[in-house]
């Protein structure tokens, strides 16, 4: 794992080693290890290294054998030694033993083409010196971020949008339309980012830079389809489902250093150890967080699956005031707002990870994505189930067995004006977006804390919906109503929220790397086959994995009611002692001063917050608070108070020029 | 009633539009336009039952009821004339 930065400059000779040397600088925690430039022509590539694969020989950049092609790679191809086995057969000379070294000899024999036969987790890239042309790659769901700012003839990129700010030729302005966005559905959509004219390689993409400009294209996309498959017993699919994530846990352990595991307590992580530990490693060990406060903590569930895998077990506890405190470093590494604070335990869990001298871990992130674990997708069902008879008495009821925990008996008030939520918009399910619209709604009134001056032009939510309608598939109304929720949730929460502010980035903040074997493509590709009715089943979520983990994992961990992962949110900032921070941020004066929300309503919010000791009890005001803190503070830490120094030294770089 | 409609205005708009009526009519829905969410409504329940002594049932927690500063206004004085 590593970070990765580059300047093509077609336009002039530009003295190039300086910025490279501040971009990498931004982006050390990435790779810490090792660092090292090559300079060329219009290009300059710069690499750092967390040495995982190839410890001795693997620094970066890398080349082909005469030196033509020369790559920068952060990820990990976990298939490479097929590959490479394969590529030496076909006549190539290896001069080290990384996975990265194949990307220039799989580029001399397929060019743009090579993407499709990597399996693994990637931003990539590759300067070709004949041809002159950069070619930049990203893994098929995103795994690894890449981020560019393009004018003119001149594409400046790195891993990190900080990385790509060190060039203080490049504006820092947040996008209101993205910002707006963001306040809707979680995250930037598309190519863009929180900032004007920064964009991002999009998942499953490739792009080539030349003198004839800058192209992006799709080399792979989720293959949900409305072709159903041929009729095929559960079992069989089960078997399936097996043997893949299996081999997919067994390439991803592929790593010169130990291999460690994030146990949840849920079904997903569970079964990941229970392969690792059953079939490759008895002595795994395994990564935790849990939670003070009890509505969040899955302690409980944590220790039934310690005890039956007996991995040696680290858990971090996460206090309200935890969160406060590294939420300003959170947001650093996030590049983006956030309107939940999920984030910040990852940032700790991490740590700990570092603390115990591991670079790598596997998690389970991704199967509620592709086997259908999350209450959208019930909800979806059951709204299409009771739209088709609006009268029913009964139909509604089944919300209640999708929300036990807010249809409870304390909150049963809550419970019943609930239902009169979920009835909004019921008989428009033929909405492409009929699955999301409810939470789109329900998140898009956080806006109303804008200065209007700020949003103005950027739509209603209407407006979000047809903007984003018009990039779905074009077969896309004739999936199954589960392929079409699961694409949007894939598409816009997972790659761009869950792998990225969740995953990438604060993994990466304390130098380590997440491997995900349920994003193997193998694996994606084969969820997109299973049928619907397997993937839920009636009401019940991830129907084929739970029978997979079936006898390999506790029977309780299947049983139990799937728990959302979340955190609190007001409590980490206005319970006091409230971090100093906040009231700087929050003030009138600094609302003011950047124009992006009402300083009135902002004040209300804070004062409604700081009245009640930081328990505010609406989720809308709760992700308002964390959206606009986290906005506040990105301009903070990248528009006001910026540095292009770079934060780490690079006494280590290594300069290549020929 | 209008001190009682003043006083339900003041409490929808301060608490949960921070201060700004902007859209604010009396027949807004609060469900529709956003202005109360589902955890919102606990706020609300417990504001009229402080402000005007009455307890409100778990059956009375219905749209009708509840979701504009009309309904709110036609079922507090039918349940204050009752209490009366």
């Amino acid at each position: 794992m590593c970070g990765i930065a580059g300047i093509i400059n077609f336009n002039q000779a530009e003295e190039k080693q300086d910025l490279l040397g501040r971009m990498i600088g931004m982006i050390r925690h990435r790779g810490p290890d090792s660092a090292g430039i090559y300079l060329n022509g219009p290009a300059g590539l710069g690499h750092a290294r967390l040495s995982i694969i190839d410890l001795q020989t693997g620094d970066q950049p890398i080349h082909n054998e005469d030196r033509t092609v020369w790559v920068i790679f952060n990820g990990e191809i976990f298939n490479y030694p097929e590959l490479r086995k394969d590529l030496i057969d076909r006549g190539h000379h290896f001069y080290t033993h990384s996975d990265t070294e194949i990307l220039v000899h799989l580029y001399e024999e397929d060019g743009p083409e090579m993407f499709s036969k990597l399996n693994g987790q990637f931003a990539i890239a590759l300067w070709d010196k004949t041809k002159q042309g950069l070619l930049l790659a990203r893994d098929r769901v995103g795994i690894r971020p890449l981020f560019y700012h393009h004018e003119q003839g001149r594409l400046v990129f790195g891993s990190e949008i900080k990385a790509v700010f060190a060039d203080e030729t490049i504006p820092r302005k947040l996008d209101p339309q993205t910002i707006a966005d963001i306040f809707t559905c979680w995250t930037p959509i598309g190519v863009s980012t929180p900032f004007q004219g920064i964009f991002q390689v999009r998942p499953g993409h490739y792009a080539l830079f030349s003198k004839n400009g800058f192209l992006e294209k799709s080399y792979w996309h989720l293959p949900y389809s409305s072709l159903e498959p041929k009729s095929r017993p559960l079992e069989e699919w089960v078997d399936e489902l097996n043997v893949l994530v299996k081999d997919a846990t067994r390439i991803r352990l592929r790593a010169d250093v130990p291999v460690g595991a994030y146990l949840s307590g849920g079904i997903d992580s569970t079964y990941i150890s229970s392969l690792v530990r059953n079939f490759f490693n008895n002595r795994l060990s395994t990564f935790s967080v849990s939670f003070a406060d009890e509505r969040f903590n899955e302690c409980s569930y944590q220790e039934i699956a310690v005890n039956a895998l007996q991995t040696k077990h680290h858990v971090i506890n996460c206090q309200d005031e935890d969160i406060g405190n590294i939420f300003p470093r959170v947001i650093w590494h996030t590049e983006t707002p956030i309107i939940r604070t999920a984030p910040a335990p990852l940032y700790l869990l991490s740590g700990l990870v570092r603390k115990n001298d591991f670079k790598v871990v596997l998690t389970g992130e991704g199967a509620d994505e592709i086997f259908a674990g999350y209450n959208i997708f019930k909800e979806d069902k059951v709204r299409r189930f009771w739209a088709r008879n609006p009268d029913s008495k009964i139909r509604f009821r089944l919300l209640e067995k999708l929300y036990p925990y807010i249809f409870t008996k304390e909150n049963e008030k809550a419970g019943k004006f609930l239902t009169g939520f979920f009835k909004k918009g019921l008989h428009q399910t033929d909405s492409p977006v009929y699955s999301h619209i409810l939470r789109w709604q329900n998140t898009s009134q956080t806006k109303t804390f804008f200065h209007p001056d700020f949003i103005a032009g950027t739509g209603d939510l209407e407006q979000f919906v047809s903007r984003f309608a018009s990039t779905l598939p074009h077969d896309f109304m004739n999936w199954k109503p589960l392929s079409r929720a699961q694409f949007i949730e894939n598409t816009v929460f997972m790659s761009n929220y869950l792998l990225s502010s969740q995953g990438d980035r604060m993994a990466m903040a304390n130098s380590i790397e997440g491997r995900y074997p349920f994003l193997d493509y193998r694996v994606i590709e084969f969820a997109c086959r299973v049928p619907v009715k397997f993937r839920m089943n009636g009401l019940e979520e991830k129907y084929i994995l739970k029978k997979a983990a079936k006898g390999l994992i506790p029977e309780a961990l299947i049983k139990r009611v799937k728990q959302p992962y979340r955190a609190p949110i007001s409590s980490c900032f206005f319970r006091k002692p409230s971090p100093a921070y906040v009231s700087t941020m929050l003030s009138e004066h600094a609302i003011q001063k950047n124009g992006y929300f009402d300083e009135k309503k902002v004040a209300g919010l804070v004062k409604k917050s700081s009245g009640q000791n930081g328990m505010l009890l609406s989720e809308r005001e709760n992700m308002a608070l964390a959206g606009i803190l986290s906005t506040q503070l990105l301009d903070h830490l990248f528009i006001s108070n910026f540095s292009q120094q770079a934060p780490y030294p690079n006494e280590d770089m290594v300069i290549f020029t020929d | 009633m209008s001190d009682t409609k003043e006083k339900v205005r003041t409490f929808i708009v301060e608490n949960f539009m921070f201060g700004n009526d902007e859209g604010l009519s009396d027949d807004t829905s609060f469900l529709e336009e956003g202005i109360i969410d589902s955890t919102g409504v606990l706020e609300l329940v417990d504001f009229l039952e402080q402000t005007f002594s009455i307890k409100v049932d778990d059956e009375e927690l219905i749209p009708e009821n509840l979701d504009s500063i009309k309904n709110l206004i036609v079922y507090l004085s039918k349940k204050l004339q009752r209490a009366a």
